[in-house]
């Protein structure tokens, strides 16, 4: 019996194999946001105030610490959790209180969070406490920002204030 | 319990039908009969041409897109080819690797004996992931972007890390080439685990099948470089961090767990991970159908030969030194042992024509060889002359319904249980023709069976069987389980055979390339 129909039947199959993995090695294609729609960041990686005042210590005091270890200002070392309020287009979006991290509390807090909107104009409004012996928000910004579709806008929290990238 | 044993033979049955198609076209170099060695073959191709693009391209953030670029730009050079064959071959690679678990899966072959392959072989899956999803990270192209970001925050969602990875991420500045030679460090990394991984995966497998057959080798090769050739691998464009493209060519080898985390949540993905992960590695703990005992060495008759260490598919006979004797003595590791048999059918000493009755240096405790020999004495006794006797496989066909007042039919565990001094016996002792019906090349439930048995009839493999009688009054027919009405076909034919003279010589060419 010839063998030309097994060869045809090899190649048929080796081709369907080239075909799957062409084919799902790039289709069907994945759409992140729909045509229009833009996301929002917020991203924020910011150490808290410390929760307590710093203490002088006095002249006695630290004539009997060891050498090495003297020190004037007596600190604690936890820091306040770092509260978050974001409000997209007058809408809660977001509220989130972030502890800091570390065993002694003393490390950053972090937050993270996508919101998918709609492209064009939105009014952000962003509030940040970062210091627990106040109430309220201690920093806070509001813009009307206008998003292109597929654009990324960062919220992030640096130097001193509240940043929109 | 029924209903999950029905639906496992029916889709097991389902599922030799298909591997018999492919039979039809491939004879032995039969892809589903060597998805383990394919796997190898996909990745030796990834590290070969893994290597070349290492040494080629300018690993730095800003240089890494715009030397790939330049690969693309000539998509059939050298630079070319090897890109689009490191991006096929791991796409073959991961399918192929799904494949073979899925195929050991289905058959069952995960407990007891195997269990150690198999647990081997679930982080082999995790090394092959790492690897591919960290290979997208270094074109630094927006698929790049999707991923990192995408595994980033999934990462950042168990909360291990002081510090989330995701704001690595926010902008290209925030990218800087220490991070991105780690990639390149994992990369690389994660494929040596996973050829260190495997190793481990195959130490219980004697003779492994590695490398697949030659004309697969080709096959499979000259099917990557023709697909590279007519579908050259094209970069998006460069990553830019604030932009989310309208839509990413995704490849779903490697990228679907990230669009299964958009479309649920990060810790839902961590939850099936890890129920996956676990589900796999207990699954070999799961109760099932207790095992008969392990071979057993008959000290007395056990010559040193190491037939046995040879022909047992899972390594787990051993030699020790013998108390009594200056030989060595075969021992066999009980957790080890899949209770095929195959070591008995090897021994030399297992002669059932000796006059002082038989014997065996190593034997299956719960179904002897003693007890078969008996039986065939009473079966050869009963068939007279004209009659035949058919040596079949408790995994394979089922041979049981085909005795008759001239057919005696013997079912062994494994075929490869069947010592040739059987045959012979047989053959000497009155049965006009010996049948073996073997499963099908490389259908063999413990491995070796088939192809063992065949070697040793053809004389190839020891022990052999003694020369002196017509080849034709000999026949190797291969059938797996559910083909019955083949060695039944085969059965009629022969016996017609036997009938006509001697002298018929295609009778012998028909026997030899069946064999
Ligand atoms: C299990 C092993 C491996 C797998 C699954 C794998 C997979 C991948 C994948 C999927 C890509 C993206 C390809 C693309 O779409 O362009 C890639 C890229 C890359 N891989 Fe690998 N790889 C492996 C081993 C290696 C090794 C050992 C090296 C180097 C010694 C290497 C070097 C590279 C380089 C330099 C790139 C970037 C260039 C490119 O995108 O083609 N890979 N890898
Ligand atoms: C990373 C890729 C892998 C490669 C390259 C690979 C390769 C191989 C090879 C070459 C064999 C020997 C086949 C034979 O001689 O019969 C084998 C056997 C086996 N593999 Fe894998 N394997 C991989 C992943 C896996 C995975 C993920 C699993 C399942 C979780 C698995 C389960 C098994 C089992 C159970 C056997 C034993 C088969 C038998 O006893 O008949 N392997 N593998």
């Amino acid at each position: 019996m010839s063998d030309l129909p097994k060869y045809l039947a090899q190649a048929l199959l080796y081709g369907a194999f080239a075909l799957f993995i062409g084919v799902f090695s790039s289709w069907p294609p994945y759409h992140q946001l729909q045509p229009d729609q833009a996301l929002i960041k917020l991203s924020i990686k910011h150490h808290g105030k410390l929760i307590a005042e710093c203490r002088q210590r006095s002249a006695e005091e630290l004539a009997k610490m060891p050498a090495n270890m003297r020190q004037a200002a007596d600190c604690k070392r936890e820091r306040s959790p770092v509260a978050v309020e974001v409000d997209i287009d007058g809408l809660a979006a977001y509220r989130h209180l972030a502890e800091p991290s570390g065993l002694s509390k003393d490390g950053a807090s972090t937050v993270y969070q996508r919101f998918v909107v709609g492209a064009g104009p939105h009014r952000l409004a962003v509030r940040v406490n970062d210091d627990a012996r106040i109430a309220g928000f201690n920093h806070q910004r509001e813009e009307a920002v206008t998003l292109v579709a597929g654009h990324v806008l960062v919220i992030d929290f640096q130097g001193e204030g509240i940043t929109l990238q | 319990m029924k209903l999950r044993a029905t639906l496992d033979s029916g889709s097991r049955q389902a599922y030799r039908h298909l591997e018999h198609g492919f039979d039809a076209a491939f004879d032995a170099a039969n892809p589903w009969r060597h998805l383990g060695a394919l796997a190898f073959l996909f990745l030796c191709l990834v590290l070969a041409t893994g290597t070349y693009l290492y040494v080629v391209i300018d690993t730095s953030v800003l240089g890494v897109y715009r030397s790939i670029g330049d690969l693309d730009r000539a998509p059939r050079s050298l630079g070319g080819l090897m890109h689009s064959l490191h991006r096929y071959a791991a796409d073959a690679f991961m399918l192929v690797t799904l494949l073979h678990l899925g195929r050991e899966l289905l058959l069952g072959r995960y407990k007891h004996f195997r269990a150690f392959s198999w647990l081997t072989g679930v982080p082999l899956l995790g090394f092959a992931f790492v690897s591919g999803v960290v290979g997208f990270w270094l074109k630094w192209d927006q698929l790049a972007h999707f991923s990192v970001v995408a595994s980033a925050e999934w990462l950042d969602a168990l909360n291990l890390f002081g510090v989330p990875i995701t704001r690595n991420f926010l902008s290209v500045a925030t990218v800087s080439d220490r991070l991105f030679s780690l990639f390149i460090f994992v990369h690389i990394g994660a494929p040596l685990l996973l050829i260190f991984g495997l190793w481990f995966h195959l130490q219980r497998l004697a003779a492994a099948d590695v490398f697949p057959p030659l004309t697969l080798t080709l096959g499979s090769c000259a099917t990557l470089l023709a697909l590279s050739l007519l579908a050259p691998v094209a970069s998006a464009a460069a990553a830019d961090l604030s932009l989310i493209p309208a839509a990413l060519a995704m490849d779903w080898f490697y990228l679907w767990p990230h669009l299964l985390m958009y479309a649920t949540s990060a810790q839902t993905l961590w939850a099936l991970a890890a129920l996956l992960a676990i589900a796999l590695f207990l699954l070999p703990l799961l109760p099932g159908a207790a095992l008969a005992a392990a071979a057993a060495v008959h000290p007395e008759h056990c010559n040193g030969c190491r037939r046995c260490v040879e022909d047992c598919p899972f390594a787990a006979i051993v030699m020790v030194p013998n108390p009594k004797a200056k030989t060595q003595l075969a021992q066999v590791l009980p957790e080890l042992c899949a209770r095929c048999g195959i070591c008995a059918g090897a021994c030399p000493a297992a002669s059932a024509s000796r006059a002082s009755g038989f014997v065996t240096g190593i034997d299956m405790p719960e179904a002897p060889l003693a007890t078969l020999h008996r039986e065939l004495q009473r079966g050869l006794e009963r068939i007279g002359e004209r009659g035949v006797v058919v040596f079949g496989c408790g995994q394979g066909a089922a041979t049981g319904q085909l005795a008759s007042a001239e057919v005696a039919a013997f079912s062994l565990n494994c075929v490869g249980m069947l010592p040739p001094s059987f045959v012979d016996h047989a053959l000497r002792n009155g049965a006009a023709g010996v049948l073996v019906a073997a499963c099908r090349p490389g259908g063999c439930a413990f491995r070796m069976g088939d192809r063992w048995t065949a070697e040793r009839l053809t004389g190839v493999r020891e022990p052999k069987l003694r020369t002196g009688f017509e080849p034709q009054r000999l026949r190797l027919v291969r059938a797996d389980c559910g083909e019955e009405e083949t060695v039944a076909s085969a059965l009629a034919e022969f016996r017609r055979a036997l009938e006509q003279p001697a002298a018929d010589n295609k009778l012998s060419t028909r026997m030899a390339s069946n064999v």
